[in-house]
């Protein structure tokens, strides 16, 4: 792959990039449009994250790539390996070795550090996309901080449901003005974004727009007084390594309903069970 | 045209900047911190800093305005060779540069429009030192409060008074860069 | 026991060795090479170009013989592979009326000056499947003229003379750079057109037929239609002048549509127009038909709420790379966020009591 530049992009589309990350940063939780590249992976399969963990690598870094929390599903493979042969990057499983984590869908549940940043995957980057379809409405209504229509929306699913019907990609709000949409996270993980030590990036490519967390960042997530927000998992310690504060992935063991629950992100309960920690369905 | 224009640029442009950003990144992620930036060596007065930044972040479309005695030939010469980025004036750039006496005053910058205050100026300020004195700021990126060797307050207070738009700074010395975006609240 | 799934890398690599054994097929039969493609594929080929913004023959032919024959993913290897060329600069916009022209037709004169030239065109052909194709492939020369020399002036030049049809307006502003910059709302007629030229075609043909059956219908005659080459010139600033450096095939389609006009304003007709890449006239007619419905706001008409009036609607959905991309990444696990839902719903449940009759009914 030596045709091509250290991380693929050529300068010109770093520099674009990078000019936005910037302006993200300065302005958390803002939408910051960008004129994403057509990537050698398709539209949707993180070639929003892959711009910008391009233009943020430098030779030195140690990178981690994972889908669903977990670094061995293909489509995380497939992104480590691009940097591999395109930056020439360190990689890692091991979530503190990491300096530059990619992530789609998941934060990992150990707590990140100053010296590393998240990248998040982000499919719809706007919260308020299945409410008014229209780009230039939406855009309208940040500026304006119209945000009733999210308010009204999980109110009906109050009255109907008795709960807010949202169960990720749960929309918050940054520093008190603009609301965000956190990528299709579990709800799970809202309370992460917050106050974290790491510097979270958002790329969307498809919708051209990167958004950005600075670390120590006021993140909440959207409720009302009487129905407050409730960070849920399935409740059931990992199966693997007993974990009881992890979030859980479901799995269908046998035709007659058997199933077990385990860690979804695979470097926390692998550690946990070189660490000696045990859950019921470990050998 | 001179030696000393067609030199000065990264060893390695594609190495070089990766390194430079993630100093520019992390300084306007955590206000307040000071980080080492090298790779440019701009002619006088701009400091090696300003001159990475500069390479690091401007190229054909990001219109730069050089600042009181940034408007030199010779500035003017190396970063057309360099970045070809088009010289303009105060109100249409996207990145200024020059000591905080030629910068001012901010009205005269860009600071974003409603539903798009990205669209604003980003300031260059050239300063004598760099340190983690003075000022206190406090906002997104700062765990409780930072500190920085600010030119001014009184500035920077009304900046921030119009998040979400406002200008975002990058303050070069040396070889260190700073940051302060739109959003610290300095006192 | 529970042990983990691994291996996705090696699953990778095991299904890329796959694949490339699928596309070669069955090894006795000859391999297919890149000029045949390009000779003999070739609108395959010119539909590649215009809708991978790429104006590579050879290029597009190697990228079908890589997606084995899928024209979407060839045009996403040329899209990819364009992202990574470094632009030098921007041509001189090209002179249509300079085309040397295969193929000119107008369906609203019978005759014209440059004259109705048929070219290489499927129209009158019976489809009725030649088995002579099948066994060999020989073809008798077609009958060849003198080309004709000169410009060939444009048809809705003739209308405007006498003023019959709406003035395309001159204008010398560079347009944005739909590739360089984020699509921005509201989109200018350059930038919807920079978009359609390189939208999918069946998206781009669906919506122009919608219009035809009355979503937005504007009364379209093909004023002409026009396939040729045309050189392109650059200015090269260290020569002070501009040079030819290639030339590109096109086609251009002008349509004549239902006239406008007021108490103060006499009655005009109106444009639409398609420029695409290639040999590729069912493309630009469509373009050209969606072009004028999009401009209903400048014209002073009624939005009736047609798909094809819909610029937001039409422009982020027109791309066949972000549609197909974002369409296929549903194939991704998605387990996180269904087991966050699937813990919901069960919630909702026991808490409707729908659980409890269940099991009591069992």
């Amino acid at each position: 792959m030596n045709a091509y530049n250290f991380a693929y992009l050529d300068e010109q589309t770093k520099r674009m990039i990078r000019r936005a990350l910037l302006k993200g940063l300065a302005i958390p939780g803002y939408q910051v449009p960008f004129a994403s590249r057509e990537m050698p992976m398709p539209y949707g399969w993180g070639t929003g994250g892959v711009q910008v963990s391009a233009a943020v690598l430098t030779p030195e870094d140690t990178f981690k790539v994972i889908d669903q929390g977990a670094d061995d599903t293909t489509n995380a493979v497939s992104i480590r390996t691009f940097f591999q042969r395109t930056a020439g990057v360190a990689t890692t499983t091991v979530t503190h070795d990491a300096t530059v984590i990619q992530t789609r869908h998941r934060i990992p549940e150990e707590a990140l550090g100053e010296g590393q940043i998240l990248v998040y995957q982000v499919p719809i980057p706007e919260p308020l996309r299945f409410l008014e379809p229209r780009e230039s409405e939406t855009r309208k209504m940040h500026s304006l901080e119209e945000y009733g229509l999210m308010h009204v929306k999980l109110y009906e699913d109050i009255s109907r449901h008795g709960h807010i019907a949202t169960s990720y990609a749960y929309p918050v709000k940054v520093e008190g003005r603009y609301v965000m949409d956190p990528s299709p996270i579990p709800k799970f993980d809202n309370p992460k974004l917050g106050d974290m030590a790491a510097i979270q990036l958002f790329g969307a490519g498809r919708e051209q727009r990167i958004y950005a967390l600075p670390p120590y960042t006021q993140v909440v997530s959207l409720d009302f007084e009487d129905h407050p927000f409730e960070a849920t998992k399935a409740d059931h310690p990992c199966g693997m390594c007993g974990a009881q504060d992890s979030y859980l992935d479901e799995l269908i063991i046998d035709d007659a309903g058997g199933r077990m629950f385990v860690c979804s992100d695979t470097d926390y309960c692998e550690a946990r069970q070189a660490a000696g920690h045990k859950g019921k369905d470990a050998a | 045209m001179q030696a000393d224009t067609l030199s000065g640029g990264f060893a390695d442009p594609s190495i070089g900047s990766s390194h430079a950003f993630r100093a520019v990144m992390e300084a306007m992620a955590r206000p307040g911190t000071v980080h080492g930036i090298s790779g440019a060596v701009p002619p006088a007065p701009l400091s090696p800093a300003a001159g990475t930044v500069l390479l690091t972040l401007c190229d054909t479309e990001t219109p730069v305005y050089l600042a009181g005695a940034a408007d030199c030939e010779a500035v003017r010469v190396w970063l057309a060779f360099h970045t070809g980025a088009p010289l303009v004036g105060p109100a249409e750039c996207m990145f200024a540069v020059g000591t905080w006496d030629a910068v001012v005053p901010l009205s005269s910058y860009p600071v974003g429009t409603s539903q798009y205050p990205d669209r604003s100026a980003t300031l260059i300020v050239e300063r004598p030192d760099l340190c983690a004195t003075g000022a206190a700021l406090t906002g997104p990126g700062i765990k409780d409060q930072a500190a920085l060797s600010l030119p001014e307050v009184a500035a920077f207070h009304s900046n921030r008074a119009l998040f979400p738009l406002g200008l975002d700074f990058l303050f070069t010395s040396g070889d260190c860069v700073a940051a302060l975006p739109r959003t610290t609240k300095v006192s | 026991m529970y042990v983990a799934v691994k291996g996705g890398e090696r699953a990778i690599e095991n299904a890329h060795a796959w694949l490339a054994e699928e596309r070669r097929g069955n090894t006795d039969i000859a391999e297919l090479g890149i000029a045949q493609i390009r000779e003999q594929l070739s609108l395959a080929v010119n539909r590649v170009m215009a809708e991978g913004s790429l104006y590579d023959p050879d290029l597009a032919a190697l990228a079908i013989k890589q997606a084995r024959g899928d024209l979407i993913e060839a045009i996403f290897l040329i899209r990819a592979y364009r992202t990574t060329l470094p632009r030098f600069g921007a041509s001189e916009p090209v002179d249509t009326g300079a085309m040397a022209c295969d193929r000119r037709i107008s369906a609203t004169f019978k005759d014209l000056p440059g004259g109705q030239v048929l070219g290489p065109t499927f129209d009158y052909t019976h489809r009725l499947l030649d088995f002579k194709l099948a066994a060999d492939g020989d073809v008798p020369e077609a009958p060849a003229r003198a080309a004709e020399t000169g410009d060939v002036p444009h048809v809705t030049g003739f209308l405007n003379r006498e003023g019959l049809i709406e003035e395309a307006r001159h204008d010398d502003t560079p347009p944005r750079d739909l590739t360089r910059e984020p699509l921005e709302m509201p989109a200018d007629r350059p930038l919807r057109l920079q978009a359609l030229t390189r939208a999918d075609e069946g998206f781009t043909l669906g919506l122009a037929y919608s219009t035809q059956r009355g979503y937005g219908r504007n009364h379209a005659f093909v004023g002409e239609l026009r396939i040729g080459a045309v050189p392109v010139e650059m200015d090269i600033p260290e020569l002070g002048f501009a040079i030819e450096i290639g030339e590109v095939t096109l086609t251009e389609c002008e349509t004549v549509n239902q006239f406008t006009g007021s108490k103060t304003e006499p009655p005009q007709f109106t444009r639409g127009y398609g420029l695409v890449f290639g040999q590729t006239e069912r493309k630009a007619i469509s373009m050209a038909l969606v072009d004028r419905a999009l401009r209903w706001e400048e014209l002073g008409e009624d939005n009736v709420g047609a798909p094809a009036q819909d610029a937001e609607f039409v422009l982020y959905h027109a791309d066949n790379i972000q549609a197909t991309g974002f369409l296929e990444h549903i194939k991704l696990p998605h387990y996180v966020d269904f087991q966050s839902e699937l813990e919901l719903v069960r919630k909702l449940r026991r808490e409707a009591g729908v659980d409890q009759v269940q099991e009591a009914a069992e």
